[in-house]
């Protein structure tokens, strides 16, 4: 297969992939899943909808020659979780002191 | 809902064929095709997006209801700007290419958009799961 081909590939792949777990997402909920377990699923399938789309549509992976871009999209996402989790956190020890 | 999830993963999809028609010089026109496909999509989730918050409104669920809606309004609010920037950058792209070509500028204009529609699917996937379908569930 040329590198063309297997460029193609990847997008449709990706493509048809992420579109089966929207599915199986959306699927959860319309079907009326218990609600512990339906959340489970969905964030499951969100956080495998991230990873198809970084593999396939923006083509990071684990070779040597991409290293540095998967370093950077793990670093953002250290960032996110600090900045996300902090503030969460911060906010709940204020509503328990305003308790 | 779902429809606009699925306009803007096939317009991720599009966006991807916009990249490779640059990659393998397609030429202008294939180009400027997927670009175009791409900006359509988005303007599509865009409509649906006007409508729904309309519709919402109508219904008394403004901003100002709750804090609830107000995050919603927000957040919702603040990915259909980021569509509405990427549909400008994307219409003014076509522009750039038809005027002057596939070049060296065009080439590295191209991928920081191809990042940075990508990245409005991303932020998607977070918005539908965690907002829309958590909140149904």
């Amino acid at each position: 297969m040329s590198e063309e081909q297997r460029e193609r590939r990847s997008y449709l792949v990706g493509l048809i992939a992420c579109a089966a777990w929207t599915i199986l997402a959306f699927g959860v909920v319309a079907m009326g899943v218990e609600r512990g377990t339906a959340i489970l699923i969905i964030v499951v399938a969100a956080l495998v909808q991230l990873v198809l789309q970084l593999r396939y549509f923006l083509h990071l992976d684990f070779s040597r020659q991409k290293r540095e871009d998967l370093q950077l999209v793990l670093f953002s996402a250290l960032l996110l979780a600090i900045m996300v989790g902090g503030t969460i956190w911060i906010l709940a020890d204020q509503q328990n002191r305003m308790m | 809902m779902a429809l606009q999830t699925g306009l803007l993963l096939v317009s991720s999809f599009t966006c991807g064929m916009a990249a490779l028609a640059m990659k393998y010089k397609e030429g202008r026109g294939r180009l400027i095709a997927w670009l175009g496909v791409t900006a359509l999509l988005g303007l599509g989730f865009i409509a649906l997006e006007l409508k729904d918050f309309f519709d919402m409104a109508t219904k008394g669920g403004v901003p100002m209801r709750s804090g609830w809606l107000s995050s919603f309004y927000a957040l919702v609010g603040l990915h259909g700007l980021h569509i509405t920037a990427g549909i400008v950058w994307a219409v003014t792209m076509m522009a750039l290419i038809a005027r002057s070509g596939e070049n060296h500028h065009s080439k590295r204009v191209m991928l920081m958009f191809g990042l940075y529609w990508h990245f409005l699917d991303l932020v998607w996937i977070g918005i539908f799961s965690l907002v829309f379908l958590v909140g149904l569930a």
